[in-house]
Parts: structure tokens; C-alpha cells; sequence
């Protein structure tokens, strides 16, 4: 469902993705390692239009059309959704209304009707709990004053509203108790779906023992420069990425 | 305004750009505006210019008794002698207006004054109907809560709904001429005596000419059973509009009142310069809510309503407190500060503000708390919004007299930025003259971030709407300050005004 070719981006005019292929398959859990700032974020980036990060060369196909030609939220709406490394407050803005919106925006471009707000509230609950986000957390304002674990917890609860067709998880269990690690994993695997891929960026092995990948790769320098299973993973605990990659 | 004892002034202007996401942000703005029709209506009219006749014959227009005559040409004869250049002080710049070069009544012909409201020209009834505002009564759902309304058209209330209803309460609230006529007493009492007819160049200004607008009273004891709004309408051109507003609130009463203002899309520009008087006794309570959206002028700056408004409001009575909230969208160029006299002992006033100007739209707005009673408490909260090319300062007066012994007051004002052409400027003035009175202010400017926008679009949201969201989120301590029945028209405004701000 995911084709990326020989993939350059740069940014601020340095080049930072330098030649990457991936091809991920619907159903498919692949997940990226790699030290820090060998691209990972870049990359993830590059896949959902961010302005400033510039592809000067390959191609990305999702589902058969060109993804580098579309707009920030034609993608998202198309189905890409990004769990952010960092997911952003927006103050005085409803979490809840912030959910809906984006609900309501992806249904429109489906030529769905919107949500009522008796079936938004019944469903937003219920993946609510599934996530053990407490219900307070939705009247604050986006992200504001969440904890870093709860800010993960509303980046997976807004992508189980959000039923995407391709995730990319950026290091979403960086700063998760072990307790909300699995939580978040649950929430994560209940989402696995024959007809939904995912990109699962950490720097954890301990992850994919929740999350079990079908492949593993190892982001250097803005390079793949290695594939395998996911007992890759385990060899790279063992023997970090300077040993592991050679 | 009055010289500054302490003047602290933080101006800001966006840095250097982030390139792609700005250049989207800076791309060709095109505002719509989706109140700018005309509507064709025959109109009845004094010769333009300004002269005593002129004030003269728009007395005679309203059939005003021979005292509101003479006040009205003593106003004028203040005017003559004050220099519009006095009036200059705010950070605005428009060419010279030529007094003389301008309508000064303007009515639509009627047969004879609609008594009631089925006598209502159905040409102004689907007007208000395309402005989105009920005049039909019956029309009303129930359970809905009801608002009732004036409706100004030009120089003339048009309709007043609810009168009967309102009636029964006690509450007088009808046009403001009607209430020279028939309320003599309370306007000879009221008129003037918060802003005196020389306060300022555009209020001895309309103190000669003022043509109508809405007088409310509400009795002691009274809760207003509804909402009151009035509803002005610029429609005819090369006009001014001169609206008079005075609401008297009794001992212990409570009133809620707000104004909307819409008008056709000219090339021309066409001036508004009102005065609202507000008067709160012992224990009572005066809210009044302003959503201003006059026709901001096109993108490159021409047209638009120079808005030059001079709104005050009294807190006479021990414990009153009177509240302004303002949703400022529209006009070339706004010239308005709604300040509280706080003359009472343990008086409130409080002042909550959005500003959004875009294109090439100016203003200078903001408020003066002025604390004479002791343990008087004042709230200003102020949310500016800038895009486009436009201007906008805030500029408040935080005075505090020698007897105000507890005083307080906290002024927030923070200001957003949306791309890189826009300016935003706070002029505080903090006066203290009393060592026990405690003053906070707090300021902040800060641009609309690329991680938000992307963060919201990366979620499905169009730029517009992601911009709309994160713009209401940043004006929501003052939204919620509106009542219900407007806080959703509002927040769409907010949308509306700011389309075209980013690409
Ligand atoms: N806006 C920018 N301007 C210049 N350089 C940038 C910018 N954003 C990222 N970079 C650089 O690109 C490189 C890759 O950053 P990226 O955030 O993709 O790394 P990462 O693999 O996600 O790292 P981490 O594991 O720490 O999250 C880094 O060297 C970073 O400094
Ligand atoms: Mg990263």
C-alpha cells in the first residue's frame, strides 16, 4: 500500500533522507530504528506533507497515487496519520471539539455525513476507555497540560477515532510508564487490521514485544542499511546500531 | 487620552518567516464579506452637509421637543470650535474627512410610522431576514430563549420586537428618539452625562446629529426577562450613520444587551460615530456585548466604515458592575475604547476583547478603567488578531484616583499574529495614585505556530479551518464572556473574517 523510492529530502537545504526505499504491504507492522537524528522524524515528515521538508528526488505511491503530490490534509484525509514524536498544544481549543472536527473532516471526504453528537460522544467514549484516557483530559484544551504519557494515550485515542489506512508511529512509547505501555500497545494492536499499515518508529525493542513487527529496519544517515525480522530488534539491543549495522 | 504618569509600551513584529507554510500564509488574501448588499428602498433624506439647518431639520425629522433642539445645536457649536486633528492621537491614519461631503440623515420612506410590526415595509423585513436577524416574533420556538430587537436602518429604528413582553416588566426599551418624546424626564437626566457632548470631536459630533439608536431602562429590582439587541444597519450611500445608545439600569437591576452592525460593500468610505452611555445604580448589573462586523473595505484598503465610537459606561451605584464584551471583525478602521467609570464603592467593570483586523484594516481600540469608589475591581482581558497587512494596537488607561483605597485591577493582552506583514502594539497607561490600589498586567505576542497549523491538518483540517479553530482557542477566555445565543454566530465570524489570511 506503501511504495517509497530512492527517497531524498532536505531540509533547510541539507539533505537529510539520502536514497530510501520501503515497500510496505497492507496488514503489514514494519517498524524503523536508528540512532538519534538519522531521520526518522525527517522521514515521517516527508510522508505527510509538512512544509519545509523538501523532496528533491524519488516517489512515495500510497494506494496506487502519488502522495508527494497531495496537500497536508488531502493525505490526512486519504487516510495517513501521524502519532507526533511531540504532539502539540493548542490552547483554549476543546479536545473533544478538536476530535470532532477532524472526525467530521475525514467523514466529509468520504461523502459521509457528519457524526451527530450523540453517536461522536458514544464512540469517543468508548475508545476512551479502551485507552484509559480519563474523561476530564477531553474537556481540557489539545494537549495542554498533559502529561507526556498522556499526551501518547489522545495521539493513539485520536487515531482509533480516526481509523486510519496508514499510521506512522513516531517513538510513541518514549516517556510511557510500563503500565501505559501496554495500554497504548493494546490500543495499537486492536487497530492491526488486514486492511491498515503501520510504521512503528522507537528506539525500544521492548515495544515490538507488545507490537509485534513484521519487519524491522534500521535507519542510518538517512538510509536503510538494514531489513529483517523482528529478532533484528534483539541483535540491536545487544549489540547497538554501530555493530549491528555493519 | 490623558498624558501618561507610567507608559509602558511593547511593540512586536513577526521575525523573519518560515518560508513555504508563511508564503501560504501571505498568499492572496480575499475576504468575503457576506453582508454587502444594498437594499434598493426608496429614501428620504436632508441635503447634504453639516449646518445648523441641517441639525435642525433632523430634530424635526424625530418631532423632538424644542430642549433636545437646543442641546443638540450647543453640541453642534462645540463642534465648530474642536479640531479633528485632537482625535488624531491614535495609531490610525485615514485621509481628511470632509464634513460637508456627506448625508446626515438618511430613512427609508414609509407611509406612516409602523405601529406595529405587520406595518413593517416587507422590503426591510427580508432584509433583516438575509442579515439573519428575527423580527418576526412569532417565528420563535419555544423553548428557545427569546432576544429582542431594535432594528436601526440608517438613520431610523425601523422595528422594535418584544415591546409588550417588556412591557410587563417594567422595562422601557424602544428607539432612543421615541424616547425623547415619551420618556422626557429620563433622557434630560441621562443624556450626556457620561459622555458630555465636547468629550471628543466625533461624540460632539454626533451629540448634533445623532439620529437613532436604542434606549433601555430598566426599573429597580428588575431582571430583564430577555436578551435586548439592536441591530444596525449602514444602507444608504455616501451616509453616516450617528447611532445614540442609552441604557439606565436601576438599584438591583440586571440587563444584558447587545448590538450587531453590518453594511453594504462601497469603494467608498462612510463614517459611524456613536455614543453609548451606560448607567448602573446601587446593585445593578449592565452586560453589553458588541459583535462588529461593518464592511471592512477590500483587500487593497478601499471602502470600509470608519468606525469612531465612544462607549462609557458609569458605575454610579455602590456594587454595580458593568461588563463590555466586544468581537471586533469588521471596518476599515476602528477608533473605540468602552471604558468604566467606577464611581461606586466596590464597583466592577470589566472589559473583554477580540480584535481581529486582516487586509488592510486598522485599530486602535481598547479600554479605561477609571477607579474612584474604594475596593473597585476592574478585568481586561484583550485578544488581538492580525493578518494580512493590517494594524492594530491596544491602547488602555489603567487610573487609579487618590480615594480608591483597595483598588484593583488586571489587564491581560495578548496578541496573535498571522503572517509576516501584520503589526501588533500595546500601549498600556497605568496611573496610581493610591498606595494601597494593586495593578497586573501581563502581555503577550506571539505568531500562529507552523506545529499547530500542521498538527490540525495533519488531522484533516483545511488551513482555514485549522486557522478558525486555533484563533477561537486563542479568543476563548473572551467568547465565553458572550451570551449563548451569539457565541456560535460569533465564532464563524471569527472564521469568516480571517478567510483568505492563509493560502
Ligand atoms: N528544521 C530543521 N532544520 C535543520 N535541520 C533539521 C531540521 N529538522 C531536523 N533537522 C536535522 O535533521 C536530522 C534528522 O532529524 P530527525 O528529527 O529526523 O531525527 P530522528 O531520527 O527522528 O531523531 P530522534 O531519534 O532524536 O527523534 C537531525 O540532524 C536534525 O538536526
Ligand atoms: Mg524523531
Amino acid at each position: 500500500m506503501l511504495e517509497i523510492k530512492n527517497l531524498h529530502a532536505s531540509v533547510g537545504g541539507t539533505e537529510i533522507i539520502k536514497g530510501l526505499d520501503l515497500s510496505i504491504g497492507a496488514g503489514e507492522v514494519h517498524a524503523i530504528m536508528g540512532p538519534n537524528g538519522s531521520g526518522k522524524s525527517t522521514l515521517s515528515y516527508v510522508l505527510t506533507g509538512r512544509e519545509g521538508y523538501e523532496v528533491t528526488e524519488g516517489s512515495v505511491t500510497f494506494q496506487g497515487k502519488d502522495l508527494l503530490a497531495m496537500g497536508i490534509e488531502e493525505r490526512a484525509r486519504e487516510g495517513i496519520f501521524l502519532a507526533f514524536q511531540y504532539p502539540v498544544e493548542i490552547p483554549g481549543v476543546n479536545s473533544a471539539t478538536f476530535l470532532k472536527e477532524a472526525v467530521n473532516a475525514v467523514r466529509k471526504h468520504r461523502g459521509e455525513d457528519p457524526l451527530d453528537a450523540m453517536t461522536f460522544l458514544k464512540l469517543i467514549r468508548e475508545k476512551r476507555e479502551m485507552l484509559g484516557v480519563q474523561e476530564d483530559k477531553l474537556k481540557r484544551a489539545v494537549n495542554v497540560g498533559f502529561s507526556g504519557g498522556e499526551k501518547k494515550r489522545f495521539e493513539i485515542l485520536q487515531m482509533a477515532m480516526l481509523k486510519p489506512v496508514f499510521a506512522v508511529l513516531d517513538e510513541t512509547d518514549s516517556g510511557l510508564d510500563i503500565d501505559a505501555l501496554r495500554v497504548v500497545a493494546d490500543g495499537i494492536n486492536n487497530l492491526r487490521d488486514p486492511k491498515r499499515g503501520m510504521l512503528v518508529i522507537t528506539h525500544y525493542q521492548r515495544l515490538l514485544d507488545y507490537i509485534e513487527p513484521d519487519k524491522v529496519h534500521v535507519l542510518q544517515d538517512g538510509k536503510i542499511t538494514r531489513s529483517g525480522g523482528k529478532e533484528l530488534a534483539l541483535e540491536l539491543e545487544d549489540k547497538g546500531y554501530g555493530e549491528a549495522a555493519a | 487620552m490623558t498624558a501618561p504618569m507610567d507608559t509602558a509600551t511593547a511593540e512586536a513584529r513577526p521575525q523573519e518567516g518560515r518560508q513555504k507554510q508563511d508564503e501560504a500564509v501571505e498568499n492572496a488574501i480575499r475576504e468575503k464579506y457576506k453582508y454587502g448588499f444594498y437594499t434598493d428602498i426608496e429614501t428620504d433624506r436632508v441635503p447634504k452637509g453639516l449646518n445648523e439647518e441641517t441639525v435642525a431639520l433632523i430634530s424635526g425629522k424625530k418631532e423632538e421637543p424644542e430642549w433636545m433642539l437646543d442641546w443638540r445645536l450647543k453640541a453642534y457649536r462645540n463642534w465648530l470650535e474642536m479640531d479633528e486633528e485632537d482625535a488624531r492621537w491614535a495609531k490610525v491614519s485615514f485621509p481628511p474627512i470632509d464634513y460637508q461631503d456627506a448625508y446626515y440623515y438618511a430613512a427609508p420612506k414609509k407611509k406612516e410610522g409602523p405601529s406595529s410590526l405587520d406595518e413593517v415595509d416587507p422590503d426591510l423585513l427580508d432584509t433583516y431576514e438575509k442579515l439573519g436577524i428575527p423580527l418576526r416574533e412569532q417565528e420563535v420556538l419555544a423553548g428557545v430563549k427569546n432576544v429582542a430587537v431594535d432594528a436601526v436602518f440608517d438613520s431610523v429604528s425601523v422595528a422594535t420586537t418584544f415591546k409588550k413582553e417588556l412591557n410587563k416588566a417594567g422595562v422601557i426599551f424602544c428607539p432612543i428618539s421615541e424616547a425623547i418624546r415619551d420618556h422626557p424626564e429620563l433622557v434630560k437626566k441621562y443624556l450626556g452625562s457620561v459622555v458630555p457632548p465636547g468629550d471628543n470631536f466625533f461624540a460632539a459630533l454626533n451629540s448634533a446629529v445623532f439620529t437613532d439608536g436604542s434606549f433601555v431602562y430598566i426599573p429597580e429590582g428588575v431582571r430583564c426577562p430577555m436578551e435586548l439587541s439592536t441591530y444596525f444597519r449602514i444602507n444608504a450611500a455616501e451616509t453616516g450613520q450617528f447611532e445614540r445608545t442609552l441604557i439606565i439600569a436601576d438599584k438591583g437591576s440586571y440587563v444584558s444587551y447587545l448590538e450587531g452592525c453590518t453594511a453594504p460593500m462601497r469603494d467608498e468610505n462612510q463614517l459611524h460615530a456613536a455614543v453609548v452611555e451606560l448607567i448602573a445604580l446601587d446593585d445593578a448589573e449592565i452586560k453589553y456585548s458588541t459583535v462588529q462586523n461593518w464592511y471592512p473595505g477590500d483587500e487593497n484598503g478601499v471602502g470600509g466604515i470608519y468606525n469612531f465610537v465612544t462607549k462609557r459606561g458609569a458605575c454610579r451605584g455602590v456594587n454595580s458592575k458593568i461588563s463590555w464584551t466586544q468581537v471586533e471583525t469588521g471596518s476599515a478602521i476602528t477608533w473605540k475604547y468602552p471604558s468604566c467609570i467606577l464611581q461606586g464603592d466596590n464597583s466592577v467593570g470589566e472589559f473583554y476583547s477580540v480584535a481581529i483586523t486582516n487586509n488592510m484594516q486598522q485599530a486602535d481600540t481598547g479600554t479605561k478603567m477609571i477607579h474612584i469608589g474604594k475596593n473597585t475591581r476592574s478585568t481586561i482581558i484583550s485578544k488581538g488578531i492580525s493578518a494580512g497587512r493590517a494594524d492594530q494596537t491596544y491602547r488602555g488607561l489603567v487610573n487609579i484616583l487618590p480615594k480608591a483605597d483597595g483598588a484593583r485591577n488586571y489587564t491581560q493582552c495578548d496578541s496573535l499574529l498571522i503572517g509576516d506583514e501584520c503589526g501588533a502594539h500595546t500601549v498600556p497607561y497605568i496611573q496610581s495614585r493610591n498606595r494601597t490600589a494593586a495593578v497586573e498586567h501581563e502581555a503577550t505576542t506571539s505568531k500562529i505556530s507552523d506545529d499547530q497549523l500542521f498538527y490540525c491538518m495533519q488531522r484533516g483540517l483545511d488551513a482555514e479551518a485549522a486557522v478558525s479553530l486555533i484563533v477561537n482557542g486563542f479568543c476563548r477566555e473572551v467568547m465565553k464572556e458572550l451570551p449563548m445565543e451569539f457565541a456560535v454566530e460569533a465564532q464563524k465570524l471569527v472564521g469568516i473574517s480571517l478567510e483568505g489570511s492563509v493560502g
